[in-house]
Formats: structure tokens, C-alpha cells, sequence
């Protein structure tokens, strides 16, 4: 019996979380990734929260970038070593939809950690208050972005032996607009000003990543297996 | 008209007419660019505001709009490649791309050079410079991704897809870098202010465009030949032509 | 106009001579480097013809 594209793409989903949730401490290491990299800022630059501020949303957007990419890597490694992928490509059903799935997935687990995480991180920059609904709503918006984008990355690089400096290579300047558009709105709302012009240029690029991309993905997929 | 469309698909007529077709681009390139020079440099009138630094412009904006005509022209033979499953577009694509890569180079090192005597320093965070320098770092993810398969099939597969990637985002990375930019009170200078561009300045920018396009197409027929050569090694019109040559 | 004053180029000639002539140089040199890649090519092609051609006479000898 062929299960309907909801229920396919709900198993597919099912099963990845089940997987990631045996291994609890693989699962927070973005996280703590993440942490990590805003911490060093301080570090390097300066105790003083009044300057801090005012770079307060680069450091984010640029950690949260970088975490997500760190993900990536095994966001579909392990079913192409183990021959999962290769039974996918060949069951008849479509790739595309599966791989969108395995990338919620992977949101789910790297992206959306970071935007809850994110005020206390820009609490701890001296972003105020003020800025955190926005600060939420563009990391939430554009770690998706990043996770779609980043997954044609992972899907074009899986077969290539030690890819994953070749990873951020192909993806990191892909995703500079989602970059821009996501700390210029924080950057905006802390001073304000109304950040809903990037906010929906935010969304309107996740709504076309997520139409396109899953149908890259699968094509670029496909060539991977293939041997 | 079908026939001949597929006749020129084929490896060894497209060989044979790539060569055909190249002193037609290469010789009038040359020509085109000694006229275009010599216009730029010596019958164009200085610009009022910037001199004659201005005249650095008829070496930047070719290249400049080289690097982005070739990315378009590289991710189109890249889906006409992996759509139809054409050899052919798919050795355009790969010979695109290290020549359009050294158009960015250009355009980045001559706008800088430009950028010294207008705004006192070699590097500005200037949206076209800087929409240019990430157009570099797509041409380098390309080159990358291709040179990291061993088989040529697969790797002209892999970087078609995210060449059309890359096409789809280009536009995304204008407007953005654009819009960054504007959110900053940036330097009052323009090097591509085209307010006062009088008739004199504007044609040896023209000629100059063409020329380097024409001149693209003759040094993209040899890479394209060599390409062709590349994945037909092991076909039996290459043996027969090879020897007898 | 006299050539000094035109090599001169108002006072801007390190940045405009510069620009023409790292322009020429890179233009030249993937004209260059694109032949040298075709020669390569065809001489790979010719030794693997002729290689072909002799293992056909060895095969069969008459």
C-alpha cells in the first residue's frame, strides 16, 4: 500500500527525531556550538556592553550561519554510508518531498534550538528587550532558509571525500542575503525602527527556498548515490 | 532547422565548427579593442569631476558585465546540459566558468584600483564591489565542487544543479547588497555615476563591451574544443581524426 | 596633445596605466592558457589513437 505524501513525509520525520534522540549529546552540540562562538566575541573585543551592542545582531546572525552549517554534515551522511538513501531513491516515492522532511528535521533540531536560545544570548550582548520579537522572528525565518539551502550544500557534497570545508564553501556565499536581511532587521528593530521590510523578504525567500529546493535537493541527491 | 541544431550538438561537428569559428570572433575582437582603446584613452574628452581617472572605467564595466553574462550563460548551458543530457552545453558550462571567474578578478581589481584616487582608499564596502566579490566566491564554490569528482559525468551533474542554484540567487545578492548599502549614508563619489556621460565618452564603452564579449567567444571555442576532448576520449571519431592529423 | 602629457593622464597614470595593463595581461593570458589547454588535449588524444592503433596491429599481426 502506498502511503499518502503527508503520512510519508510524517514517518520520514518520525523516524529522523526517533534516531536524533538516541543520541541526546549529538543533538545539543550546535547548540553549545553556538554558545560557544557568541561567547568569543566578548573575548575578543571588548567587556563593555555599550559596545557590544551595537554588533549585538552580526554576532548572532553570524553564529546561528555558522552553527547551521556545522549541522549539515550529518544531516544526510549517515543514510547515504548506510544505504537507506540509495533504497529511497529507488522506492518510487517522491525524493524531493522525503528529503524536505529530513530537513524539518534537522531545523527541528538545529535551528530551532537557537532561536529559542537566541534572547538570552542577545540578552547577554546588551540587545534590549525591545529587539527580541524580531531578533526571534528573523533567526526562526532564516535558520529555515539556511537549513534548505545548506541541505542542496549537504546533498551535492555527501559523495565527495572530506566535504565539509567544500560545504561551507559552496554554501556560506549562497546564503549572504539571508544574512544581510536577518541582522540589518534586529539591527533595525534595536533602533526602533520597523523591521518588517526584511522580515518579509525573509519569509518570502523561505517560501521560495522551500518550493525550489527540495526539487534541487533531490536531483543533486540522485547524482550522489548514484555510483 | 532541427538537423542542423542537432548536427551541431554532436561532438566531432561542433569540434570542427568551434574551430572554423574562432578567427571570426578572435581577429575582429582585436580590432574592436585596439578602436575601443584608442577612443577611451585618447578621443574621449577627460570627465570634468573625475579627469582622466574616469577612463579606467572602459576596462572595468566590460569586465564587470562579463562576470555576470558569463554566470548567466554558465547556468543556462548547465540546465540545457542536464535537461536534455547534452555534452555539449555541459563542456560550455565547465569552460564558463574559470574564464568567468577571471572577468570578477577584473572587474574587482581595476574597480579598487579606481576606488584609490575617487575615495581614498583601495577597498570600499560599495555594493557593486562588493555584490562582485560574492559573485567570485559562487564562481569559486563552482570550480570547487567540479574539481572534487573524479568522474566527469557526475561532476558536471553536481555543479549544473548548483550553478542554477547560484543563478537564482545572483538577483537575490544585488538587490540585498543594494539594500544593506543603502541603509548607510555611503561615500559621495560614484565610480559609476552616469550623469554626465556625453556621446564621445559612451561609444568606445560600447565597442569595448562588444569586443570582449567577441573575445570571450573566440577564447570559449579552444576551451570548449578541449573540453569536447576531454569526454570523448574513448569515442572512435577522435581516433580516426587524431591520426590522421 | 603631447605623448608626455598623454602617458601623464592628468596625474592619475599609476591607476589608469595599471588598470589597462593588468587588463591586458589577463586577457592575454587566458587566450594563452586556453590554447595551451586545447594543444594538450589533442597531443593526449594522439598518443591514445596511436597507442589504440598499435595494440589493434598486435592483436592481429596481419
Amino acid at each position: 500500500m502506498q502511503p499518502g505524501v503527508g503520512s510519508l513525509m510524517g514517518l520520514v520525520l518520525a523516524r529522523d527525531l526517533r534516531l536524533a534522540f538516541r543520541h541526546w549529546d549529538q543533538v545539543i552540540q550546535p547548540l553549545v556550538f553556538f554558545v560557544i562562538v557568541t561567547t568569543l566575541f566578548p573575548l575578543a573585543i571588548s567587556p563593555s556592553l555599550d559596545e557590544l551592542r551595537g554588533i549585538a545582531p552580526g554576532i548572532v546572525w553570524v553564529a546561528a550561519m555558522l552553527a547551521s552549517l556545522l549541522a549539515l554534515e550529518s544531516l544526510f551522511r549517515p543514510d547515504v554510508d548506510d544505504g537507506t538513501m540509495e533504497q529511497w531513491t529507488l522506492s518510487g516515492q517522491p525524493l524531493s518531498l522525503m528529503l524536505l522532511a529530513k530537513t524539518l528535521a534537522h531545523w527541528l533540531l538545529a535551528g530551532l534550538p537557537l532561536v529559542i536560545m537566541a534572547p538570552l544570548v542577545g540578552y547577554a550582548l546588551g540587545m534590549p528587550e525591545s529587539a527580541w520579537p524580531v531578533l526571534v522572528g528573523s533567526l526562526a525565518l532564516g535558520t529555515g532558509c539556511l537549513s534548505v539551502l545548506g541541505g542542496i550544500g549537504a546533498a551535492l557534497t555527501v559523495s565527495v571525500r572530506r566535504g565539509s570545508v567544500l560545504l561551507a564553501l559552496l554554501v556560506l556565499p549562497l546564503e549572504m542575503p539571508i544574512l544581510i536581511f536577518g541582522a540589518r532587521a534586529v539591527d533595525l528593530a534595536m533602533h526602533g525602527e520597523s523591521a518588517t521590510g526584511p522580515l518579509n523578504l525573509l519569509a518570502a525567500m523561505l517560501l521560495l527556498f522551500i518550493s525550489l529546493g527540495p526539487v534541487a535537493m533531490a536531483a543533486a541527491m540522485r547524482i550522489s548515490v548514484e555510483s | 532547422m532541427w538537423l542542423w541544431f542537432y548536427q551541431l550538438a554532436s561532438p566531432p561537428h561542433a569540434y570542427r565548427l568551434l574551430g572554423l569559428w574562432r578567427p571570426w570572433l578572435l581577429w575582429p575582437a582585436i580590432a574592436l579593442m585596439v578602436i575601443g582603446v584608442y577612443g577611451g584613452l585618447v578621443m574621449a574628452p577627460a570627465d570634468y569631476q573625475q579627469k582622466d581617472a574616469f577612463r579606467i572605467i572602459y576596462v572595468h564595466v566590460p569586465s564587470a558585465s562579463l562576470s555576470l553574462m558569463v554566470y548567466v550563460m554558465m547556468a543556462v548551458a548547465a540546465a540545457i546540459g542536464l535537461i536534455w543530457r547534452m555534452k555539449l552545453a555541459h563542456a560550455v558550462a565547465a569552460s564558463c566558468a574559470p574564464l568567468g571567474a577571471w572577468f570578477t578578478v577584473l572587474a574587482l581589481v581595476t574597480g579598487s584600483i579606481w576606488g584609490k584616487p575617487m575615495w581614498g582608499t583601495w577597498w570600499e564596502w560599495d555594493p557593486r564591489l562588493t555584490s562582485e566579490l560574492i559573485l567570485l566566491f559562487l564562481y569559486l564554490g563552482y570550480m570547487a565542487l567540479r574539481a572534487s569528482f573524479d568522474d566527469i559525468q557526475r561532476a558536471d551533474r553536481a555543479s549544473a544543479i548548483l550553478a542554477i542554484v547560484g543563478v537564482v540567487n545572483v538577483p537575490i545578492v544585488k538587490y540585498s547588497v543594494e539594500w544593506w548599502n543603502s541603509l548607510h549614508q555611503g561615500p559621495s563619489i560614484s565610480v559609476t555615476s552616469k550623469s554626465a556621460i556625453a556621446g564621445s565618452m559612451v561609444w568606445p564603452l560600447l565597442v569595448l563591451l562588444l569586443a570582449f564579449v567577441l573575445y570571450f567567444g573566440a577564447i570559449l571555442c579552444n576551451r570548449v574544443r578541449g573540453e569536447i576532448l576531454l569526454r570523448e576520449r574513448n569515442t572512435a571519431w577522435l581516433a580516426e581524426s587524431s591520426l590522421k592529423s | 596633445m603631447n605623448l608626455s602629457e598623454f602617458l601623464h593622464m592628468g596625474g592619475y597614470a599609476p591607476y589608469v596605466w595599471s588598470c589597462y595593463g593588468l587588463t591586458a595581461i589577463v586577457l592575454v593570458g587566458m587566450e594563452w592558457a586556453g590554447r595551451r589547454q586545447l594543444q594538450l588535449a589533442q597531443e593526449k588524444a594522439r598518443r591514445r589513437a596511436q597507442m589504440g592503433a598499435q595494440m589493434a596491429v598486435a592483436e592481429n599481426p596481419s
